[in-house]
């Protein structure tokens, strides 16, 4: 029974399906971080419309043709500007965005230091 | 005295928060394409409807002239508006009109071409909306002019007479 299930184990890992579904995720995970630009407050991933279905014909094709995630996202920053991704790049426009959250992290953990632990002691 | 800063600041705080968020509401968050710039034209190969081998996009547009790429499909109403003003302009001199016809039935697309006259010298073919994502547009009808393996301009939407008169006054 053992044998059988270490067997089973291997076969999977093994499986060629398994690439077939990675490069599957990736293309999903892709597009649904494009903004569908001719459609409002929809993904790429999300919608139906002729400009998406595109989209995701293009990026089923540059995957296939061994293009990276990052080299994909470059492609169409060239062609679209980057408004046609949801996750911004770290840049002069976008810092303030990024670093935000850490800052109010900061001061908030700053805050309660001083009140409730300074304040015991 | 401290309770009174502490207003103060807290005041400010809230005032900065209303005034961000009361400002980005007035902002359009509607995507506007840059209709301004000066491009590179892509490279690919790709079918025309002429025939069927695939040819590089580049060498269609390597004179010296003005060209203009129009995305076109058969089943699109404002194409069929635009096709009057896309025949007027094909007789200028030093002008070719290239198409790209986006996302249709290639008999249908012979059938168009037939009943209102052609105004390309060549057609290319996009069956899958990829090659329209190459120039990077939108949907159809689309132009882009281009001039020198550059794209000088872009019109979304199709030509009315404003941007007929405005092509007209650049390539002359």
């Amino acid at each position: 029974m053992k044998v059988l299930k270490y067997i089973i184990i291997v076969l999977m890992i093994l499986n060629p399906n398994l690439s077939i579904a990675q490069s599957e995720n990736l293309q999903n995970k892709i597009t649904k971080n494009l903004r569908c630009l001719i459609c409002q407050g929809q993904s790429v991933y999300d919608s139906d419309s002729q400009f998406a279905n595109s989209l995701k014909v293009l990026v089923e094709q540059k995957l296939s043709d061994g293009l990276s995630e990052k080299q994909i996202y470059n492609y169409l920053k060239d062609r679209y500007g980057e408004w046609i991704l949801y996750d911004t790049e770290f840049n002069k426009n976008t810092y303030f965005l990024w670093l935000l959250p850490i800052l109010m992290f900061i001061i908030g953990g700053a805050i309660i230091f001083k009140l409730f632990i300074l304040k015991k002691n | 005295m401290k309770t009174k800063i502490s207003f103060l600041l807290l005041f400010t705080f809230f005032l900065i928060v209303f005034l961000t968020f009361y400002l980005g509401l007035q902002k359009s968050n509607i995507y506007k394409p840059s209709l301004k710039i000066e491009k590179d034209i892509p490279i690919y190969k790709v079918r025309t409807l002429e025939s069927s081998n695939r040819i590089n996009s580049e060498e269609v547009f390597k004179d010296n002239r003005f060209y203009l790429l129009n995305i076109w499909a058969s089943w699109c109403l404002p194409c069929r508006d635009e096709h009057e003003f896309l025949i007027d302009l094909s007789k200028q001199k030093n002008f070719e009109i290239i198409g790209l016809n986006y996302k249709d039935n290639i008999n249908n697309a012979k059938k168009f071409l037939k009943e209102l006259d052609s105004p390309y010298k060549l057609v290319f073919l996009d069956k899958d909306g990829t090659v329209a994502i190459e120039w990077g547009a939108y949907g159809v009808p689309e132009n882009f002019l281009i001039y020198n393996k550059k794209i000088i301009k872009k019109i979304i939407g199709p030509i009315d007479q404003v941007s007929f008169l405005e092509i007209k006054k650049i390539i002359q």
